[in-house]
């Protein structure tokens, strides 16, 4: 299969990449190619299999008590943030 | 004392020939010193190394050390280490200093070992050549020209040139087993959720284990007895007791059933690796064991596999580096949206934005279905396939990758002829199996790998054919030149 210029642009827009026109038709060719690569698949019988939902076989996501474990560390955390005041994230205006 | 594995350094350091913190210095005189050279680590950690190390010389003093105390190791860079720079080798994380421990990181500071640094790694773990570095590329000790392979390369590197005597890893599809066989090393990767991935960065959450490179399966043994055991903070952590894998090392393998998968000896084989693997083989059947011919029909369908399951998992996985909370922002952004564009946009690397593409598209819309359901489809295949073959046989012995390792910057060009060096090790990954990696041989002066494969938590049996095998040959004692 060959993805063109637009899918690029929109799958770039979903995963909210900003390409460089440079960029664009390197990732054109190459997830064409890989989309061709992993097409393979289809030669593969799975009529009625179950897809396989977690490694562990007859393992699920366990749950735990509703409890809290955790104090506040928020000021901890924030001293990675681009940009704080007040004790909130920065971002630029949102609602005009 | 640098070229001493953990086993020996421990019995040094109990024996009073030297103390934790000469060892700990010897190793960072001779970190600094690679590091032009191999570029194996990110952050050099001098002051807390010998703050540990003075920590543990206290205990062994005290006679309360465990078997790992004092013992210098890095820690590959996708481990969160509390107030040290956890970059994950991406430009993204560049300016991130982690609030805390990751789970791997916590026990085996618990258990003594003394970190020297964070090693160099493809960024986000996403490469098999350590390439895809922010921090640029690693160096293979045997051959400066040579990728040390990926994503684990500055672990790998630092081990075999005997900058430490261990360190910890990852691997998502062979990112410990692939550079401990271009490396000329042994690594393992467990069974998934043997290890905590609390506070390892996450790639692909269902395949993403945690593990170790150091210079023999004995080393391993320990480390992994450390690392090991159930975890509340990680939700896929397995509740089942961590045995004693010194204790198996030396079990008699009379008697042992080795597969020899038939679909790991295909056309894209080095001859000279397929060659050593078969001449290995030889030792474990003089060793007692006895070997049977296995089929696994669709491995040969794991690569493509692999590439639509990772790349999904990452671009949910990733999506929380947003510019916002942590990590890389772009300049003056125009509106949110130009802020999440074009902070992810510059902060992470050309192969990362391939995988979160190629991940969002098999999963928008109109192809899910078609790709990744149809993944997961054939993922349940291949882990029956390896059930079927461990119902005959103990375990599945062959190459762990397809050639030694290659020059840098030949396999950059084109992402899949790269994908398809981790066509013997992703399968592993999506059975969720263990895996370890060690060195059977050499060609052209690069060291060779074979690997070993078992059920779900049998690494016991792994590390005892390992050990065995490395009582028998002397590949793994094999130093680099410059590097003894």
């Amino acid at each position: 299969m060959s993805l063109t210029r637009k899918d690029i642009d929109s799958i770039a827009h979903l995963a909210r990449l900003n390409l460089t026109d440079a960029e664009i038709p390197v990732y054109v060719q190459s997830l064409s190619n890989i989309m061709n690569f992993v097409s393979e698949l289809d030669r593969a019988q799975t009529d009625g299999i179950t897809p396989m939902a977690h490694p562990m076989p007859g393992l699920s996501q366990r749950l735990r008590a509703d409890e809290v474990l955790e104090i506040d560390h928020r000021e901890q955390f924030q001293r990675n943030a681009p940009q704080v005041a007040a004790g909130l994230y920065v971002v630029p205006k949102v609602i005009e | 004392m640098h070229t001493l594995s953990i086993t020996q350094m421990a019995a040094g350091l109990r024996e009073r020939r030297f103390s934790s913190v000469e060892l700990t210095q010897a190793l960072l005189a001779r970190l600094q010193v690679a590091q032009p050279k191999l570029n194996a680590l990110v952050t050099l950690t001098e002051q807390s190394a010998l703050a540990a190390a003075a920590v543990a010389d206290a205990s062994l003093a005290a006679g309360a050390a465990g078997p790992l105390c004092g013992i210098p190791m890095v820690h590959k860079d996708i481990f969160c280490t509390e107030g040290v720079l956890t970059t994950c080798g991406s430009k993204m994380l560049s300016n991130f200093v982690s609030p805390y421990d990751a789970t791997v990181v916590q026990k085996l500071k618990a258990a003594g070992m003394v970190m020297l640094g964070k090693a160099n790694m493809d960024e986000f773990a996403m490469g098999s050549s350590n390439e895809t570095s922010f921090y640029g590329p690693v160096r293979n000790p045997w051959n400066p020209q040579m990728v040390p392979g990926g994503s684990s390369g500055g672990s790998a590197a630092a081990v075999a040139a005997r900058l430490v005597p261990a360190a910890t890893a990852t691997d998502t599809g062979g990112s410990i087993r692939q550079p401990a066989a271009l490396c000329g090393i042994t690594g393992l990767k467990p069974t998934y959720g043997r290890v905590s991935r609390y506070g390892m960065i996450a790639f692909a959450s269902s395949l993403d284990q945690a593990g170790t490179l150091t210079q023999t399966a004995e080393d391993s043994a320990l480390m992994l007895r450390a690392m090991a055991g159930f975890d509340p903070k990680d939700s896929t952590s397995v509740n089942s007791p961590v045995p004693d894998y010194a204790a198996t090392l030396v079990d008699s393998l009379d008697g042992v059933t080795i597969g020899v998968v038939r679909e790991f000896f295909d056309a894209g084989l080095d001859a000279a690796c397929g060659q050593a693997v078969r001449d290995a083989l030889r030792i474990f059947e003089k060793l007692g064991a006895r070997l049977k011919d296995v089929s696994c029909p669709n491995l040969p369908l794991s690569v493509p596999t692999y590439y639509v399951v990772a790349p999904a998992e990452c671009s949910s996985n990733l999506a929380r580096f947003d510019g916002v909370r942590y990590g890389y922002r772009c300049e003056n952004p125009r509106d949110l949206m130009d802020l999440y564009k074009r902070s992810r946009g510059e902060g992470f690397g050309a192969e990362v934005k391939r995988r979160i593409m190629t991940g969002t598209y098999v999963l928008s819309a109109g192809y899910y279905d078609a790709y990744y359901l149809k993944a997961q489809k054939v993922r349940q295949l291949i882990a029956q396939d390896f059930a079927r073959a461990f119902a005959e046989v103990d375990v599945l012995i062959g190459p762990t990758s397809p050639t030694a390792a290659f020059p840098i910057g030949a396999k950059t060009s084109d992402p899949i002829t790269m994908y398809l060096n981790d066509i013997y090790t992703i399968g592993a990954n999506l059975a969720g199996i263990p895996g370890l990696s060690i060195p059977c041989g050499f060609t052209g002066g690069l060291p060779l790998g074979l690997q070993i494969l078992g059920p779900h938590f049998g690494e016991g049996r792994l590390l005892n054919l390992a050990h065995r095998f490395q009582q028998e040959t002397d590949w793994h004692a094999q130093l680099p030149a410059g590097w003894g």
